[in-house]
Order: C-alpha cells, then structure tokens, then sequence
C-alpha cells in the first residue's frame, strides 16, 4: 500500500501534480474540454461559456475573499467596471477585443484597489458593509452618468472579430472563454505557491503575526483587491463581448452574492472550488427549469413555480452545504479520491 | 556590544501606566532573559519592540537605530524575529509554507513573476525551500512537513512557531514564553535548541518564561519587572539573591531554586 509521495529534489515536490493518476486526470479534463464544443449543441455551449465567464470570476472573488480573508460585496461592481469599460472603448473607440479587454483588467484592479483601501481599517462584516457602499457607488455611477455610459439604457457591444471574421456563435466563442479560463487557473495556482500568496493566506488566518514577520498588510490587502478585481474585470468584460448587450441590471449586489454562494459551496480557498462552484450554481437553475418542464405534464401549476422553486433551492442548497460541507464541493471531491486511493481495502 | 537598547519607556493605556521608565541592555550574542509576575509588563515590553504598541514615551535602539521610527513590518527587515504567548501559527497553511512565509523578507517575486513562476521566481522558492529544510532539520520536525499547522500538538505548535522566526534569520530573537504549558520532555528540548539557536547561529534571545529553573539555567541575564517596573537586574545568581526580586517577585520566604 502507499504511505506516501517521497521526491529526490524541491522542484518535482513543489510541483502541482505528482502521481501518473493526477497527469491523465489532467489529461481527460482537458480532451475533454477540446473535443466537447464539437459534440454538444447550442444550449449546452450556452451552459458551457456562462460557467467559463463565471469561473473566472469565482476564481478573482476566491482570491480575495478565500485567500485573504477580506470579504467583498462589490463583485457585481467590479465586474460592470470590468464589461462597461471594455464595452464602452469598443463600442465608442472602435478597439479591437484583444485591446479592450485587457485594457478593462487592468482599470477593473485599479478600481478594485481604491476601494480595498478601506480594508486597512476595516475587518469582517464592517469591510463587507463598506465594499457594499463600493457595489452601490458604482451602480449608481452608471446609471446616472448618462453621457459616459449611456445610464439605464443597455449598451451594445460589437461582436469581436478575428482575422476578419466575426466571434459571434457560441462554439467560437467557447475557445476564448476556455483559453482565459485555463491562464486564470495556472496564475492564481501559480500565485499561491509563491511569496505573494502565501502573504495573502499569512493575512487571512493571523494579520498582526504575518505583519510581524515582514508583510506589509496595507500593500498586500491592495495588491489581493488589485489582482482579485483584475480577474472579475476579465469575467465582466468577457461577459460583454459575449452578450453583445449589457445592462446595469446584470451587475448588482444579487450578482455579488451569487459569487459569493459560488465560492462558499465550491470551496474556499480552492481554486478548483471556484470552478466548481461556479458550475453547480450555472447548472442548478437549468437543471431545476428542465425537470419543472417535465414535470408541466403532471403539475400544470409546475411552470408558474418553477422561479419560486429556483430561489427555494437556491437558498436551500448553500444551507445544506454550510452544514454538511463548509469546505464545500473541493473537499467532496478530495474525500472521493481519498477513498478511491485505498480501495478496495479502505482500512 | 549593545544590541538592543530600552531606553527610558513608558506605555500607559490611558491612566494604566503598563510599563514605567524601563531601562534595558541586551548584550549581542546574549540569552537574555525577562520575568515577572502575570500582568508585570513583560509582553507589553516585546510589543514595544516589535511595534504593535507604541510606547507613550522614551526610545528603543537596536543596533543603533531608532525602532520607533520604523513601521512594524519593517522590524523583521532590520533583523528581529519573535513568537508569540498564545501561539499565532498560520492554522491554514502548511508547516513548510508557514516557514516559507518566515521567508517573506529574502524573498524578491512579485505579482507577475510569481503568477507565471518561470526561471528566476521558481529558482528562488528552490533556493530558499532549501533554506527552510535545513531549519525543519535542526528543529526535527521533518515528518510533519506537509501537515496542515491546526491539525498539530501544542507542543509541535510551538516548535513550528520558532521556525518561522528562525526562516527569518534574525539577528534577535524574542521568544514570549516559549515552554509555557509543555511537559518536562518538550522543556528539555526547547531548552536545547534555544542554546543551540544561540551558540551555533550566533542569534541573540530575548525570551519570557515563568520556569524559573529554565530561566536560571539557560540565561545570561535576568530582567525582572513587575508593576511596569525593573526591579532587579544582573546573572541569574546575582538575581536570585537580590532581597527585592525575592520580596516582590518571589513572596517574603525564603525560596530555594532546583533547576530542573
């Protein structure tokens, strides 16, 4: 039986894989990811981009809220400034995708920093009340600063083009989404392992020790608002190009509390969890929608409570996890492999 | 030579005076070492150091420069390290990454070169992984190298609490009651790798135990404080005789100490 993974030098023990089994995992995942655009229809491709957009921007908010500690009710915020100002340089400057979008990251975590300047001071549910004003502030800038953003009404998005043709379908849209979701995953993974994540983890579970050791707690809580906010900049962004219209109503503090469920029933502290996390609360209402349909049949009154019963289980689902699960379906997935390590004979 | 200077310190938290007037010389190179009674200002003393407090009045020298000037997290970059009373590990992360994050001032990456972890970023948490291994080494903590820190005994706890300030590689060393609730086994060994952190690294401590056989065993010098006051100072044997130390810190009777 196995007692453990022994390695001969630091690299191959700090490297995120060590098994056969975990490379062809690895593998599946990814062949899997290549060839499904190609069997699945449109509904699914629909399903497939929106959990990409949102995983992206579970992995930013797991990065500040999961790593760091800092709790943040702006999500939604961050990711209008993240799609209105990738939307607004396309739609109004003519910029091409691969300028806006990059150019909307790194205005989203300049935006994201002015508002964590507060975590200095603030901890806990007080930061959260003062990343709500960030949420507020925000929605209320758009809405209001008419000649800017256009206020209430929706602003449309040219669809992005490449090479001349148009990125306007979901199948060829799915490849963006995954090539943003793949780099996201390795840079925050990457960052974990290195000194500034480990200042952010130091951060989140004992501030005045880490501090005394040398992390400089007022740059490092900037710099995890800057670099969470980049990536919900890239989710809001992304969610521009591909709607092609937005409005200020997919970015409001429900949008930041469904990141938040998405966290807390994936995982905390996972960046994996944030992917899972993001999927189960993209498929729930779809699925709960799809069996209401069936149901029609013999429930004539199934189609008027479908929505009711979306928010029930909505709200259901994060209670059984904060009970049965608080480290979420991460840790699920650990145990599963955990038994199957040892089985047959788990003893 | 002087290292650390206290000079003239007063703490009050608005009409309780913590610590008043104290005056105290570490000697480079020293196991030097501070008691007192509960609530005599002994951790309150380190805080002043270690910046958490600010003291209302007088100055703090470590070799030379004025501590007081200096934010708290650039003490580690002068050369300072400590542990803490009630153990203040990082219960989410490994041993290893605790020791690593002692690292936190050597260390050179940033944001984007250890996001993408290419060449020289990968190369530098190789260099000081090595580091690291060879303080889990010295303190024989290596089978629990990859456990998660809340998951561990007290008594590890505490071992990996001075690791960490060990990865800094400090030239002082404050160590808040480093034994306090360890049985006469983990005392022994402490006790060991205090001297040893002392003699073969050359690293001056600054430590405060209740263990007075410890205390009289291991240490160069003795500060006593009590009610924010020095009361005594000297060798443990200079100490140990002195009428004040005995009347005030010690009660009326005689007492005669065993050293472990």
């Amino acid at each position: 039986m196995q007692s453990g993974i022994f390695h001969a030098s630091y690299q191959k023990d700090m490297a995120f894989r060590h098994t056969p089994a975990q490379f062809i995992r690895l593998g599946l995942v990814l062949a899997f990811a290549l060839i499904f655009p190609f069997l699945a229809n449109n509904y699914y491709l629909t399903l497939a981009n929106q959990i990409g957009v949102a995983a992206i921007g579970a992995i930013g908010l797991n990065l500040l809220t999961g790593f760091t500690g800092q709790i943040s009710l702006g999500q939604g915020a961050f990711m209008a400034v993240g799609a209105y100002s990738s939307g607004l340089m396309a739609a109004r400057l003519g910029l091409p995708w691969f300028v806006t979008i990059p150019l909307a990251c790194l205005i989203t975590a300049m935006v994201g920093a002015l508002f964590g300047v507060p975590s200095l001071r603030l901890k806990g549910l007080y930061l959260a009340i003062a990343t709500l004003a960030a949420q507020q502030i925000i929605e209320w800038l758009i809405t209001h600063w008419d000649a800017l953003t256009g206020g209430v009404e929706a602003l449309v998005v040219p669809a992005p083009t490449l090479f001349g043709s148009a990125i306007n379908t979901d199948f060829r849209f799915y490849w963006i989404i995954l090539i943003c979701l793949i780099g996201t995953t390795l840079f925050a993974s990457n960052l974990l392992r290195s000194k500034v994540g480990r200042a952010f983890v130091a951060i989140r579970d004992q501030d005045i020790a880490a501090e005394v050791m040398g992390v400089n707690l007022f740059r490092y809580k900037l710099t995890a608002f800057a670099v969470s906010s980049f990536f919900v900049g890239l989710s809001g962004a992304l969610t521009a190009h591909y709607r092609t219209i937005i409005s200020w109503e997919r970015f409001t503090l429900e949008t930041s509390i469904l990141f938040l469920a998405m966290i807390i029933i994936g995982g905390l502290g996972s960046i994996s969890g944030s992917i899972y996390g993001a999927a189960f609360m993209t498929l729930l209402p779809a699925i709960l929608s799809n069996l209401g349909r069936g149901l029609e049949d013999f429930v004539p009154a199934m189609a008027r409570l479908i929505p009711f019963l979306q928010q029930a289980a909505f709200g259901l689902v994060i209670i059984l996890f904060l009970i049965f699960e608080p480290e979420g379906i991460a840790k699920l997935w650990r145990d599963v492999k955990d038994y199957f390590r040892l089985w047959p004979f788990s003893y | 030579m002087i290292q650390l200077a206290v000079e003239e310190v007063t703490l009050q938290f608005g009409g309780v005076v913590a610590l008043r007037d104290v005056n105290l010389q570490v000697e480079q190179g020293a196991i030097h070492a501070i008691i007192g009674p509960n609530g005599a200002g002994k951790t309150s003393l380190l805080n002043c150091i270690s910046r958490l407090y600010h003291p209302t009045q007088g100055r703090i020298f470590f070799e030379g420069r004025d501590l007081t000037t200096f934010h708290p997290h650039k003490i580690a970059e002068l050369g300072i390290a400590r542990s803490f009373q009630n153990i203040e590990l990082f219960r989410g992360m490994t041993v290893l990454d605790n020791l690593m994050l002692g690292r936190h001032v050597h260390l050179r990456s940033g944001v984007l070169s250890g996001g993408f972890y290419w060449g020289k970023s990968q190369r530098e948490e190789i260099a000081h992984r090595a580091i690291v291994e060879d303080i889990i080494d010295f303190l024989e903590i290596e089978a629990i190298r990859k456990k998660t820190v809340g998951t561990l005994a007290y008594g590890l706890q505490k071992r990996v609490e001075l690791g960490r300030a060990l990865a800094l590689e400090p030239r002082l060393l404050l160590l808040d009651e480093p034994m306090a609730g360890m049985n006469v086994e983990e005392k022994e060994d402490m006790a060991r790798f205090i001297l040893d952190i002392n003699e073969e690294r050359g690293i001056t401590v600054a430590l405060i135990e209740h263990d007075m056989g410890v205390v009289m065993d291991i240490s160069d010098e003795v500060t006593v404080l009590d009610f924010g006051q020095i009361i005594g100072q000297g060798t443990p044997e200079e100490v140990r005789s002195d009428p004040n130390v005995i009347s005030a810190y010690l009660g009326e009777q005689e007492v005669t100490f065993r050293p472990i």
